[in-house]
């Protein structure tokens, strides 16, 4: 036990105070940073959230940043990492490119993809120029709804690098006698796929999922850099809107009410990703 | 069964693609950073710059110190991230390794529940915590300071080296540590003079996840830090990005060397990657 002290000084001693602080913070009106007696409100700043108009387009904004990178995450990732698992030449040189993107900087990410998307001096505008695809500058960070898919786009570029290395993990488990019944049972490549490759994925798959579900929920950095939420509030998020009560609004009882939700929704996730974890390694599967 | 010529074509041809998109935004990065503000305000984009300029390099690596000066901010971040980035590591890696060998070998009570609340500490989000820790921190005099970053982010990147060493001695076979207990070790002792010697692989990927987790860190820094005292890369390239976008280049150079330390490591530990995923829980 004295082996684990050093580690648990180190976690919860930052950790357990905050902790439980934001929580008793969410229970009061507290409206300055300033310390004071702010009145006790119980569950007011929760019921509050629900009534908060301003809330529901966040969380739909949310959720669709949610579902969507990581969908296209997902299917880039694993068609990414079957063709890495091919017979190709100089397999290291592929995976070496492939694994870059995850280790840039999400802020340098932000910004870079910032640039690209200039409504005047862009490169994406004028690779579309120079393809004849389209002469007129496009404003791509200037209106909500194309804002918030192109920084999904931004998003998707930079992580579906670790997916793929989550599913090719996965993909090197698979023992090769099994795709050799499949053929001896007459599938082609793309039953194969279906019938071998797919199902036994699926314990990497579901992690992959959950991480990502729970990185893509807490979406913050990438917000921040490439558009403070804007236009019109079309790309705030729930960890951006909570920001924005408390850091601006200086709102910070309610803030801490709506970062409570955030936990509670990740912990939704991790307990399911826990127990996913736990059956896969009961199957043997790790 | 050979494959056939035209599919062997097909797949170089489809990672030749692949490399084409993941290339291009570094690409860009790179020429943006070394093109002058001219060519890169030129209503057309120029690919390759008709006169490169290091300038920017120059400016970051020698200009004063001064409050206002963006290219000098932009040294003493990468200052700071190192010094942090590393700091962190090596705390980390250290409680970590310990911590982590008691999980994987020790049997005691509530080490499901006390290995659970390591990993869900690990998932919370940060701006569940950024308040009350800017006031703790705030009180302890440690605002703007490397010292109470590098306390903060222990917190997060400890429970992952935690995890992901406890996963790697599962995978260790434990004969023979209960040799060297048999010869007389303490466990302290076999951990420190059997395990970890081999355990080198384990150890230099999660000190290389830990460092990037470390690296990356934004909110934390975002709030807690002001000046150029504490300030870390990620910030400084957020707020200057913020306050003047239009001189990409700066920021470009900036983000370059930003990249530069996690990039190499990724480089280096490449082949590691898919054996530390499937050993432990890798932030996605």
């Amino acid at each position: 036990m004295a082996l684990l002290l050093p580690a648990a000084v180190v976690v919860f001693g930052v950790v357990l105070y905050p902790v439980i602080r934001t929580f008793v913070v969410s229970l009061y009106d507290v409206n300055s940073p300033m310390a004071g007696a702010y009145p006790f409100v119980g569950l007011h700043n929760y019921t509050r959230v629900f009534q908060d108009s301003g809330f529901y387009p966040v969380l739909g904004h949310t959720l669709y940043f949610t579902l969507v990178s990581t969908f296209a995450e997902l299917t880039l990732g694993i068609a990414v990492a079957l063709l890495l698992n091919a017979p190709l030449k100089a397999r290291w040189l592929w995976r070496s490119i492939v694994v870059l993107p995850w280790a840039l900087p999400t802020i340098v990410n932000g910004a870079l993809w910032r640039w690209i998307y200039n409504g005047q001096y862009g490169a994406l505008n004028g690779v579309l120029d120079s393809l004849g695809i389209s002469h007129t500058p496009h404003q791509w960070l200037g209106s909500p709804f194309l804002a918030l898919n192109m920084v999904i786009l931004a998003d998707v570029w930079k992580n579906t690098s670790i997916v793929v290395f989550f599913i090719l993990a996965g993909l090197q488990t698979i023992p090769a006698d099994l795709y050799e019944a499949a053929r001896m049972d007459g599938a082609g490549a793309w039953k194969a796929f279906w019938r071998v490759t797919l199902p036994l994925l699926a314990p990497s798959i579901a992690v992959v999922l959950i991480l990502r579900t729970i990185e893509a929920f807490k979406v913050f950095d990438i917000i921040y850099v490439m558009t403070g939420g804007g236009p019109a509030s079309g790309t705030q998020t729930i960890a951006f809107y909570t920001y924005l009560q408390a850091f601006s609004n200086q709102l910070f009882g309610y803030g801490a009410a709506l970062a409570y939700l955030i936990v509670i929704a990740v912990f939704v996730l991790a307990m399911a990703y826990l127990r996913i974890l736990r059956q896969g390694q009961m199957a043997g599967v790790e | 069964m050979r494959p056939g010529t035209r599919y062997l074509v097909l797949i170089h041809v489809a990672a030749v693609v692949m490399a084409v998109v993941v290339l291009a935004p570094f690409a860009w990065l790179v020429v943006s950073s070394i093109s002058p503000s001219t060519e890169l305000l030129s209503s057309h984009p120029h690919w390759i710059p008709q006169h490169p300029t290091l300038s920017r390099y120059r400016q970051i690596f020698s200009s004063a110190p001064g409050s206002d000066d963006v290219a000098a901010n932009f040294r003493l971040a990468m200052g700071n991230s190192l010094i942090v980035a590393t700091a962190t590591t090596l705390i980390s890696l250290a409680v970590g390794t310990v911590g982590g060998y008691a999980f994987a070998r020790l049997r005691f009570r509530f080490r499901r529940t006390a290995l659970f609340s390591f990993l869900a500490i690990y998932m919370l989000p940060p701006i569940a915590l950024v308040i009350p820790l800017y006031l703790a921190l705030a009180n302890l005099g440690l605002l703007d300071t490397k010292t109470g970053l590098v306390v903060t982010y222990c917190s997060i990147v400890t429970p992952f080296c935690l995890w992901t060493m406890s996963n790697y001695y599962l995978s260790m076979p434990p004969d023979l540590e209960e040799a060297a207990r048999v010869d007389g070790c303490t466990r302290l002792g076999a951990l420190v003079r059997v395990i970890l010697p081999l355990a080198r692989p384990g150890l230099l990927t999660t000190g290389m996840f830990g460092f990037l987790l470390a690296w990356d860190e934004f909110l934390y820094s975002l709030i807690f830090t002001s000046t150029t005292n504490a300030k870390t890369i990620p910030v400084a390239i957020a707020e200057f990005t913020g306050k003047y976008s239009s001189d990409f280049g700066l920021i470009a150079a900036g983000g370059v060397l930003a990249a530069a330390p996690p990039l190499l490591l990724a480089l280096l530990f490449q082949r590691y990657i898919v054996g530390g995923l499937t050993s432990g829980a890798v932030k996605g």
